[in-house]
């Protein structure tokens, strides 16, 4: 548990909702920085924050990405491939952070490794980034991540998982800041028919755990997914389901107005909701 | 053979999940609950008896341990005055190679967590052949991915591991080749982890894989050391291997660790050339970081995207290495260099012709290391006798048959892989 005392953008955002006059949840919007290009991702990020999503997860290109199935991997292929670098994501950050949304960097931790941890954090605070969401660091191997994330005053989004045990429940929550991400069903992203029915039990156990606010994502793709997502939880996390129609879009502005299409049904579907008292 | 498991010094009983700075778990959180349930299971299955004896019938009555030394004067001839040879004999190994000393270890743990389906990754297909043939033996669902551009290269091994009731998936995404053979793995244990062990091939990935598949090779440097003694009256001046992700080389090295007199040597591929760009030199060309659960050195760009690697060996294509020799590299205590693909052919053709043995391409990585350290291996001889070198030849080249004869040119056409045209690989 962190004894320094640092607002949390996502937190701030997230409890705002849920003290809003819709008492609602949150719609997480994943996007990778460089597909179809770094300036056509910023467009996209965007429209994305226009069409109803509340907080942005912005992803950055990496060669390995095993917690991502095919989808998002041929979106990050071709951004790669197209010679998106670590310090665009930054500029993403910097070109997007006033649309309206937190912005998270989601990153497989090699890419911070390699620029340098606290260094990274600088930057990425200073260019109004909220914080990272870190699917392949676990909390026993952040303590460089944990200190910098103190002084740069940045959220630190662990997982947790179907099979992570109370105990791991309990320290990630502790070691979170911001949400914790609850990935809903044993897997990789992807658009499924159904969202995993562990989600559910995982939320209450993450929060009986010690965690404020949990978020769900793995598999959420449809508006009566997110409806019933929203219920119980503090946030629902859509990756797959945006970066497919910009992957499927002839051109670059239909692209955004297939985007802008889906994200409306989600956040539609998130605004339905019937909620469960916190 | 009980001891196997769990001798050695101060060095050689170096356990994870660190080693110095390297090592680690940089995985999913998905993934933690089945490493912590492996690392139990194997510390129990070590703390059994009954475990050690299963493993000990097995390599005596199945794999052929132990397999002998053989000392090669004749192609030690090309190493130095002064200096005597002796290979360790992987490759007379049941399928081949040093690879089915781990792949009995963890099948055996399998059955002991009670899962029925394994999956692994493999490059040139040697791994994947050993686990698809301890699963056969075993009675266990076994899926093995490769690289599309390795399964075009190794088809025959294909052919093999379908033969013995694996299911081979051809991994088409990123560069085809290893390491996106490990993603696809890792996807497939993140989404099936209940029911499926990951059934990796060497010491690399997260706790406790490294310390474990050491173990499990072990094996390698206790049995050729009481066969030195035996055969010389003395230890080795130096201990020689190659370096892929580094299995064969750690099972080598163990035993000697706590002997500071005994040098060791592992070496890379330096493919074109570590100055082409074009090699799988991790500690020549590489910098530490992060890839597939642990932290290494790496072969990655100045942004950490990973870096395509590149052998004649397939077995030694990969961009990173095992922690423990990050480790044992910045401590000194073992010294790695490259040898290039043309260097490590020219040592394959040398053992062919000198003594009647065809080694793995990957092996010849290390013939041709011993050939490179070989001016400074006459200056260890002392006392009035020889200084002996001990090379593990870690499998053997019939795998490599094409390979070589397209190097050589030794067909007229590219080789015919039919089986209705007498191929015999």
């Amino acid at each position: 548990m962190s004894t320094t005392q640092v607002r949390s953008a996502s937190a701030e955002r997230l409890d705002a909702l849920a003290a809003g006059p819709d008492a609602r949840a949150a719609l997480i919007g994943y996007l990778p920085v460089g597909f179809p290009s770094v300036p056509g991702s910023v467009r996209a990020v965007r429209a994305m924050v226009e069409a109803g999503v509340d907080v942005v997860e912005l992803g950055m290109p990496y060669t390995d990405p095993v917690m991502d199935g095919p989808l998002i991997q041929r979106a990050v292929d071709a951004a790669l491939a197209g010679g998106t670098r670590v310090r665009d994501t930054l500029v993403a950050v910097e070109q997007v952070a006033d649309a309206g949304a937190p912005v998270l960097v989601m990153t497989y931790w090699n890419l911070v490794l390699r620029y340098g941890v606290d260094a990274y954090a600088r930057d990425l605070a200073a260019a109004g980034g909220a914080g990272l969401i870190t699917p392949d660091l676990i909390p026993d191997e952040a303590a460089d991540w944990m200190a910098a994330a103190d002084a740069h005053g940045l959220d630190r989004v662990f997982l947790v998982a179907p099979s992570s045990r109370p105990e791991r429940l309990a320290s990630t929550a502790a070691a979170s800041r911001g949400f914790v991400y609850a990935a809903s069903t044993m897997g990789v992203t992807g658009e499924r028919a159904t969202v995993g029915e562990r989600a559910q039990q995982l939320v209450a156990d993450t929060r009986a755990a010690g965690a404020s606010r949990v978020c769900v994502g793995l598999g959420v793709s449809r508006p009566e997914q997110a409806a019933q997502v929203a219920s119980y939880a503090d946030g629902v996390i859509v990756g797959s389901a945006f970066v497919r129609p910009l992957l499927d879009a002839p051109d670059e502005t239909s692209g955004l107005d297939a985007l802008q299409s889906v994200v409306a049904g989600l956040a539609a579907g998130v605004r339905s909701a019937a909620r469960s008292p916190r | 053979m009980r001891d196997v498991l769990r001798s050695g010094g101060t060095l050689g009983a170096h356990e994870g999940p660190y080693f110095g700075e390297f090592g680690g778990r940089f995985v999913p959180e998905a993934l933690v609950a089945a490493l912590d349930e492996l690392d139990t299971e194997y510390h129990k299955a070590l703390a059994d008896p009954t475990f050690a004896d299963e493993l000990e019938r097995l390599h005596r009555t199945y794999t052929g341990r132990p397999n002998p030394i053989t000392e090669v004067p004749r192609f030690a001839a090309h190493v130095g005055d002064g200096v005597r040879v002796f290979l360790k004999r992987e490759d007379l190994n049941h399928t081949g190679s040093h690879k089915i000393n781990n792949v009995l270890g963890q099948a055996l743990l399998v059955k002991r967590m009670g899962k029925k389906r394994v999956i692994a990754e493999t490059g040139a297909g040697q791994h994947g052949v050993a686990t698809a043939t301890a699963c056969a033996l075993m009675d266990l669902d076994c899926t093995i991915y490769m690289g599309e551009e390795d399964t075009q290269r190794q088809a025959l091994n294909v052919a093999r591991m379908r033969l013995l009731g694996a299911e081979v998936v051809p991994v088409a995404i990123g560069s085809r080749t290893l390491k996106d053979a490990i993603n696809e793995a890792l996807r497939d244990w993140v989404a099936n982890v209940d029911t499926t062990h990951y059934l990796l091939g060497t010491v690399t990935g997260p706790h406790p894989f490294p310390e474990m598949v050491r173990d499990f090779h072990k094996v390698i440097g206790d049995e050729a050391r009481a066969q030195l003694l035996e055969e010389t009256g003395h230890l080795p001046d130096a201990v020689v291997a190659c370096v892929g992700g580094g299995s064969n080389a750690m099972g080598v090295f163990n035993a000697f660790l706590d002997d500071p007199d005994v040098r060791l040597f592992g070496f890379e591929a330096g493919g074109e050339g570590v100055e082409s760009g074009r090699h799988s030199a991790r500690f020549s060309g590489g910098v530490p970081g992060v890839l597939h659960g642990a932290r290494s050195y790496l072969l990655q760009d100045e942004d950490g995207q990973t870096l395509p690697s590149h052998s004649v060996s397939a077995g030694l294509d990969y961009p990173s290495v095992g922690p423990e020799h990050a480790w044992l590299h910045d401590i000194g205590r073992a010294t790695y260099r490259p040898v290039t693909d043309v260097e490590a052919m020219q040592a394959f053709e040398l053992l062919c012709r000198t003594e009647g043995i065809i080694p793995a391409i990957e092996s010849a990585h290390a013939l041709a290391g011993a050939i490179q350290i070989g001016a400074e291996a006459r200056t260890w001889a002392a006392d009035g006798r020889d200084a002996v070198v001990l090379v593990n030849l870690s499998g053997r080249g019939d795998k490599d048959v094409a390979t070589a004869a397209a190097w050589f040119g030794l067909i007229e056409d590219e080789p015919v892989l039919k089986a209705d045209e007498g191929e015999q690989l």
